[in-house]
Parts: C-alpha cells; sequence; structure tokens
C-alpha cells in the first residue's frame, strides 16, 4: 500500500493524556485545589489498562510503558510513517467515570483545553473530538457550545456503555447541539462501568470486557434507531469508533425482521432500520474482526450493501494490527479510496474546511 | 461496488423428509398441573408469594408481548388452556402438520431462575415430572429438558442425576440471562453433571439476570428481542473465556432462540481478542472459534432475514454446516415454519441443518 | 371477470370474518362495519393464515412519542409475526413495494340479480331474497406483480 499516495484521514486516535498533572494547568484554582488535596490520582479507566497488549502496540511504547503521550512520538510513529494527511483525537481519558457531575463538567474542560493547546495548536494535521460529561445533558450542551467555535473540534465523543441507553430523550439536546454545530456523535469503544459490561454480569476477564463492546454498541445502535433519533435529527451522522464491524450485518437482518413485526411499537421508525444505518451511520475499519482470508474480507464488506461506510483509522496506539497492515486483504482499490478519505470528508463536514 | 440487489422470492419447498425441532414450549394449563410434584410447603409458598423473578411484575413481563403470552394468535386451543397447553392441537398444528420426527421440549415460565433457589428446584423438579407425565410418555416424538434451578450449582447437579439414564430427556436446560455469565466457576457443577450423564446443555433465551444491558435499560420490547443475540454472545464468550469447553471437552452446548447469524463474526472477533490477550487466560490453549467449531450449536430460530439470501448461505459456510439445528419455537409468535423459513436451493444442506445435525447432537431421531 | 358468491351477507355480520375457498385457494372475508374485503388467506411471509390474525387500526407517528391513530379495524395483523396489512390494498405496511397480499374486489349483491346471471359458480346456493358477497378473482385492473404467493 502506497501510505504517502493515499494520503489517508486516520479517524480515530488517542493521544494519551500522561498524568494527571498534566491537566492541572488547565483545571481552575478550586478544581485544582480539589485535585492535590483530595488525592484524586487518576481517570485511567480499566477499559485499557495501561500495561494490556491490546492498549498499546509494543514498537509504540515509550520507557515507561505509556503510549501517545506526547507529540513527537505520534508524529513519528503515526502521522509520518502513515502519511496521513489528517487524524482525530478521541482522548480516552476516563471524564465519564466521574459520577459527581461538576467535576466531570471541570475534567471534561480541562481535557479538551489540553488537547486544544497541546496537540492541535502544534500540529496542523490534528484534528479532535470534544469529551462531554453525558452525567449531566446540559453540562454536555455546554461543553459542545464552548468547544464549537474552534473548528478543529469535528465530533463529538461519547462512550458505547454509559448509564441510559444513547437514544433516550435526555440526551436529545446534545445532538441538537452537535448537529447544529455539524458534528457528528462519535460513539466509542469503553464504559463508563454504571452496569456491568454485559446484561449477565460482570465478566471474570479483560478479554470478555473487551469482547463485549461489540453488544455494547448494538445495544446503542438498536436504542438510537428505535428511539428515533435518526428521525428526529435527519442531518445527525453517527459514527461507531473501534466497533469491530463485522457484527453488522447480522444484527441488522435481526433487527429488521423484528422491525417489520413490531413496527407497531415504534411507529415513528418509519422505514428499514438497514436504510437508516446506510444513510446515518459510519464504522471506523479498526479493529475489523475478520479472519486473514482476502475472500471473507471482501465478502462480509458486501453484507455492508454500502461502499459509504467504512472511515480509515488505525486506532493508535491500541494494538489492532502488525506492521502497515492497517487495511486488511480483500478491499477493493476504488473502496479504499473512498474509505480512506472521501467517506472521512463526507462523515465530517469541518474536515473540509482546511483538508 | 453496490451489491446487486436481486427481488428474490421465498423458494417454497415441502417440508424436509425428516424434521428435528430444536425449540417446543409447551405449557401447564394451570399451575396446579404441578401439584402432583409438588410438596405442601412449596404448593403453599407458590399460592402465596408467586413467582418472583428479578423484574417488579407480578404478572406479565417486564416488556410486553407482541401478542398475548407471545403466542401465535392461531395456536390457542379451543379446549381453554394457553398456547402449548394442549397436545392435540400441538399434534395437529407442528408434529403432524409437518412430519416432525422429533421435538425437543423446553418449558418456560415455571420457576426457573426465581429469587428463590429453594423454590426454584422444587418447581423444577416438579416441571420436569410434569414433561414426562403430560407429554413425553403420551407421545413418542416428544422428548423432555432436565430443567434445574442454575443459580445453586448443587442442587442442579442432583436433579441432573435424578434424571441421568432417563431417555426421556434430551439435555438440561438453562436458560441465557442468569445472575453472573454462565463459564463462571458456580455454574461448572452443571456443565460436570450434565456430561457425566452425557446430556447437552441447552441455553435458551430469556430468564432475569436483574442486570440492564452494557448501556442501561432498553425502553421497548424490540429493544429487549434483539438484545437476545447480544447477550448470548456474552454467554458464549464466558464459556470460552472461563474455560469451560477446555475443562469439559465432552461438553456440548446449545443455544436456542438467539438466531445464529451473529456467531460467525463473534468467532472471529474473540478470537482476536484471545490471541491479544492469550497471557490473560492461559487456561484457554486454543483458539476460541476451535471450540466453538467443536463444541457449540445454534438453533436458526428466529431466523435472520437479510434481503439477499445469499449473505445467509456465506454465514452458513463460515459458522459451519453441521453447527446449525433446525427449531420452530412453537407456539410463539415468531414462529418459523419449516415449510417456508428455511429456503435453501441445497438439498443435503438443509436435511443436516433440518435434521443430521440435531440428531447427531441428541443421539437419537 | 371471475365472480364467485362465497357467502351470504347475513353470514359475516359487520366486525366478523370468515375462511372461504375460491379455485381452490383460500380467501379470507372481512366485514368492517359494513364494507367487506376480501384478501387470499396466505401470508406472502411464511403462509400464515391471516383469517386468524388480529384486526386493527393504523398506528402512524409524525415523530417519536406521537402515536396517530385511524382506520380501526381495517388493518390485519399477521396471526404468527404481526405483519400488517392493509385491507383495502393488501400491501404491506412495513414493505409496500415487496410485500403484498393479494386481495380481490367484493360486491354485494342481491339474490335475485345472481340466480339467473353466470354468476352462479362453486355450486353456491342461491336464495332470491337474500344477500350475497361476491368476489371477483379476475377484476380488469389486476397487477400482475401483485400476487406473491402462487
Amino acid at each position: 500500500m502506497s501510505w504517502p499516495r493515499l494520503q489517508a484521514i486516520d479517524c480515530d486516535i488517542h493521544p494519551s493524556v500522561p498524568s494527571m498533572r498534566a491537566l492541572l494547568p488547565y483545571l481552575d484554582d478550586h478544581w485544582r485545589e480539589t485535585v492535590e488535596a483530595r488525592g484524586i490520582a487518576s481517570l485511567e479507566s480499566i477499559s485499557y489498562p495501561r500495561h494490556a497488549p491490546l492498549t498499546a502496540r509494543p514498537d509504540w511504547r515509550n520507557e515507561s510503558g505509556q503510549a501517545a503521550t506526547d507529540l513527537v512520538a505520534v508524529r513519528t510513529q503515526l502521522l509520518d510513517h502513515f502519511g496521513v494527511r489528517l487524524a482525530v483525537c478521541n482522548c480516552l481519558y476516563g471524564v465519564q467515570l466521574v459520577f459527581d457531575a461538576y467535576m466531570a463538567r471541570a475534567f471534561a474542560r480541562a481535557v479538551n483545553d489540553w488537547i486544544a493547546r497541546e496537540w492541535l495548536d502544534p500540529e496542523p494535521r490534528l484534528r479532535a473530538s470534544i469529551v462531554v460529561p453525558l452525567q449531566d445533558p446540559e453540562f454536555a450542551v455546554e461543553e459542545i457550545e464552548r468547544c464549537a467555535p474552534d473548528r478543529r473540534f469535528v465530533q463529538v465523543l461519547v462512550l458505547a456503555m454509559g448509564e441510559l441507553p444513547l437514544g433516550r430523550r435526555a440526551y436529545w439536546p446534545v445532538y441538537a447541539a452537535a448537529a447544529r454545530h455539524g458534528l457528528p456523535i462519535g460513539i466509542h469503544a469503553g464504559s463508563s462501568y454504571r452496569h456491568p459490561v454485559t446484561s449477565v454480569g460482570w465478566p471474570t476477564t479483560y478479554a470478555e470486557d473487551y469482547a463485549s463492546q461489540a453488544q455494547g454498541f448494538q445495544a446503542q445502535l438498536t436504542s438510537l434507531i428505535t428511539e428515533g433519533v435518526f428521525r428526529q435529527f435527519p442531518d445527525l451522522k453517527v459514527v461507531l469508533l473501534e466497533s469491530g464491524v463485522t457484527w453488522l450485518p447480522a444484527y441488522l437482518w435481526r433487527l429488521g425482521k423484528f422491525w417489520r413485526g413490531l413496527r407497531f411499537e415504534v411507529p415513528w421508525v418509519d422505514r428499514p432500520p438497514h436504510e437508516i444505518v446506510r444513510d446515518q451511520v459510519r464504522l471506523t475499519i479498526q479493529p475489523l474482526d475478520a479472519p486473514a482470508d482476502a475472500g471473507v474480507v471482501s465478502r462480509i464488506v458486501e453484507h455492508l450493501r454500502s461502499d459509504a461506510m467504512l472511515l480509515f483509522a488505525t486506532d493508535y496506539p491500541h494494538w489492532q494490527f502488525e506492521g502497515d497492515a492497517v487495511l486488511p486483504d480483500g478491499l477493493p482499490a476504488d473502496l479504499i479510496e473512498k474509505i480512506a478519505v472521501a467517506n472521512p470528508l463526507e462523515t465530517y463536514p469541518r474536515l473540509r474546511e482546511t483538508a | 461496488m453496490m451489491a446487486l440487489e436481486l427481488r428474490e422470492r421465498p423458494v417454497e419447498q415441502t417440508a424436509a423428509a425428516e424434521i428435528i425441532d430444536c425449540d417446543i414450549h409447551p405449557k401447564v394449563r394451570s399451575l396446579e398441573d404441578l401439584r402432583p410434584w409438588l410438596s405442601n410447603r412449596w404448593w403453599d409458598h407458590l399460592q402465596t408469594y408467586g413467582l418472583r423473578s428479578r423484574h417488579g411484575f407480578a404478572k406479565g413481563s417486564p416488556y410486553p408481548k407482541a401478542a398475548p403470552m407471545a403466542c401465535r394468535r392461531d395456536a390457542w386451543p379451543a379446549s381453554g388452556g394457553e398456547p402449548g397447553s394442549d397436545l392435540e392441537l400441538m399434534c395437529e398444528q407442528l408434529l403432524d402438520a409437518y412430519g416432525i420426527t422429533l421435538g425437543v421440549l423446553n418449558p418456560l415460565s415455571t420457576g426457573q431462575g426465581d429469587q428463590n433457589a429453594e423454590f426454584s428446584a422444587a418447581m423444577c423438579f416438579a416441571t420436569n415430572e410434569w414433561q414426562k407425565a403430560a407429554w413425553t410418555e403420551r407421545e413418542p416424538r416428544l422428548r423432555a429438558s432436565v430443567l434445574v434451578s442454575y443459580e445453586d450449582g448443587e442442587a442442579s447437579r442432583a436433579e441432573i442425576e435424578r434424571r441421568a439414564g432417563d431417555p426421556d430427556f434430551a439435555q438440561v436446560l438453562l436458560l441465557s440471562r442468569t445472575a453472573e455469565p454462565l463459564g463462571q466457576k458456580r455454574y461448572w457443577p452443571i456443565y460436570e453433571a450434565a456430561t457425566e450423564a452425557g446430556l447437552p446443555v441447552g441455553i435458551h433465551v430469556f430468564g432475569y439476570s436483574g442486570w440492564a444491558r452494557s448501556g442501561g435499560w432498553a425502553s421497548y420490547y424490540i429493544e429487549e428481542m434483539t438484545e437476545h443475540a447480544a447477550s448470548a454472545q456474552a454467554v458464549v464468550a464466558s464459556l470460552v473465556f472461563e474455560g469451560v469447553f477446555e475443562r469439559f471437552p465432552a461438553l456440548k452446548v446449545v443455544l436456542i432462540e438467539a438466531g445464529f447469524g451473529w456467531l460467525a463474526a463473534l468467532g472471529w472477533r474473540l478470537d482476536k481478542v484471545w490471541a491479544r490477550m492469550r497471557d490473560e487466560v492461559p487456561h484457554v490453549p486454543r483458539p476460541p472459534s476451535a471450540y466453538l467449531s467443536e463444541q457449540l450449536w445454534v438453533t436458526t430460530q428466529p431466523m435472520e432475514e437479510p434481503k439477499i439470501r445469499a449473505h445467509l448461505l456465506d454465514v452458513i459456510e463460515w459458522i459451519g454446516p453441521d453447527r446449525i439445528m433446525f427449531a420452530t419455537d412453537y407456539p410463539h409468535w415468531d414462529f418459523d415454519d419449516p415449510g417456508h423459513a428455511l429456503a435453501l436451493p441445497d438439498k443435503a444442506l438443509k436435511r443436516r441443518i433440518m435434521f443430521e445435525n440435531a440428531r447427531a447432537v441428541y443421539g437419537r431421531g | 371477470m371471475a365472480r364467485h358468491v362465497v357467502a351470504t351477507v347475513a353470514e359475516i355480520p359487520p366486525g366478523a370474518r370468515k375462511r372461504v375457498e375460491v379455485e381452490g385457494r383460500p380467501v379470507a372475508i372481512f366485514n368492517v362495519k359494513g364494507e367487506f374485503f376480501a384478501l387470499l388467506d396466505r401470508c406472502p411471509h411464511q403462509g400464515a393464515s391471516l383469517c386468524q390474525g388480529k384486526l386493527v387500526g393504523l398506528v402512524e407517528s409524525t415523530g417519536p412519542g406521537q402515536y396517530r391513530y385511524s382506520r380501526q379495524g381495517e388493518i390485519i395483523r399477521c396471526p404468527w409475526h404481526g405483519w400488517e396489512y392493509d385491507l383495502r390494498t393488501g400491501k404491506s405496511w412495513c414493505e409496500p413495494h415487496r410485500a403484498r397480499v393479494r386481495n380481490f374486489p367484493v360486491a354485494i349483491e342481491p339474490g335475485r340479480t345472481l340466480v339467473e346471471g353466470p354468476y352462479v359458480a362453486e355450486t353456491f346456493p342461491i336464495r332470491v331474497e337474500d344477500d350475497y358477497v361476491v368476489i371477483d378473482t379476475q377484476p380488469a385492473a389486476t397487477t400482475a406483480s401483485a400476487d406473491r404467493t402462487a
């Protein structure tokens, strides 16, 4: 694959907050003192244990075992190496874990300001998602309004596993604000652990936790569709970030079949679910849960029945592929072009402004 | 790049020569039917306190069904009683109508998963006796399932041992939404006893774990029904990563009424996760898909219906044509008709799914 | 035109329905508030008898949480998977272009007009004093692609 020629747009990278100290300059006096006086040492989430193999590819870790904590590393390992023209930063520092909504608001602000100052300012190839404190939808709206004037913020970031299903009316002001500003909603793998990661309780292993994220996406998509979010906000796009992708076709067959018999329960869902998803949902391609078999990959992509749905992403620094194998074998060349550039530009209107 | 959209008509075929139906739901006419096998203590308890699942509704279900009792509207017996309670009507509408060779009974709503595990064990015993007296001893084409109070591993073991060797019972039956994921150690006495008895373990969707979905409680029945596939995926991941398949290599697990289209993608995802997190699960020496291809089966219903039928054939190929077993889910509303549901041009494949795979699992037919 | 006498009007009062056989095919006749409808009694999905389904109203919506209810009793919901068919057109509510059940024009004819005409087919006994339900299995305007169940 000719990386410089492709000049892909990477729709999912994870600059990492190295420690709480990094955020202190972005907290006001009260919160800075709170963090220090109460010993709030970290908001790292168990969704990505620091030293777990998935959390960072070995060649991307620094001496202390962390990855993507400094811009030099991200430039060298990702932007320059893959010839990426633009990359969207999705910061996964666990703001969503916090129970105190006021504290969550303060941390969300701090993370977004840290991203803007220390990543977007010095590196013109970077864009970012707005981390929002969904603990209180009003606060989330305020944060969107605060960050949206900075056109380098291109998306609103939420997690696949929160407190209420994302389709609920309580969150609609957030979608209204996002739609108003031309910002897709990015749902990223990970949990705020308000509920166990499965509907059958807390698993034993991290392997199960990570595997269960695909089910989290399924539940959220069902909620968004059946609650009518896509109808209420016809201009809204939702991006599934790091979802695994290949669960989608069979899931839509199942939901579509039930819709035909249960339409009367949710009569505002006035068209088949797969059409809604084709029009308003996008998915990043790493990880792509498929065997290393070009034939299988090309067929599973056909099952999606749309060439507009997939978005290029490395999921850097998560360890999803070896070497440069970010695109699996089996994707047609013209589809690769769309995945790398056209689909991301179509999905994120703000990327077109300086692409 | 758009795939050609074929306006395909369902291929109407006559039912295959032999059919094993892996999911039939018999119903008591009333809980009085269980009285002969309940002690006074537990009969009185049932009358006074009723069935108590991990949800709030004293009657009915948390998510109202599409139709009364979640049943086909044409399956209500003229003799009174709920759908599934009348053997004659079941023969007329199902066994005789489609030439069913063998049907596996999966009774629901008789106390399995009750908050009171001891009471649940009593109800399971009574239901198991009732299955014989009211069903398998009257109709040779039917086989029963060993219901167990699954949250109590040792009580479950005792019930399985009681039924071991009785040819009327085809499998042990669990429900999918348990208090903890089914791979966890507290449930291992069930797998041990089932394996010793040579019985597959069927895991049927439903039950009430008391947990919401990972992102919170659904609003609608359509969400709940869609989610059964997801909780089945969680159950499979648990069985794999806890090492249940590894520890019990003779164990056969059947996932019932969760559909099957999702299994290929799940296998691929679990393989990738296992390869990456090998050091977390040293007790799982083989890739998950290896266990799934040897020890897991899925029933067809509710059969996924992609617009392009060839896509379903892809998925069947990826899962493995020997993994899939036909089920009607009679008398529920989302029943799959044996004459229509599985429209496969490949007759040999159809026979495997309609009959041979289940014969291999359940050992008779 | 192929017109068949299938019932007396008195046999199917308002709110009632009847399953008959016409040209070897099952047909469901419904009387909704005095108006008669006839559908091929086979759901295009998996062949269930629509005559055993639930007659409901039409629930539409202008948006989430809005339920606009109309046409009470004019929609038949299949007794199995709940697919909804419009009695007037036979069209599936969810997929009007892909799934449709054959429907037949229905007329009420007084007995005296039937006794002498060519309509005394299917050996249905006619009394001059009664009114009869007559369906037409080959109306001029039938579209060829409609029948998904033959």
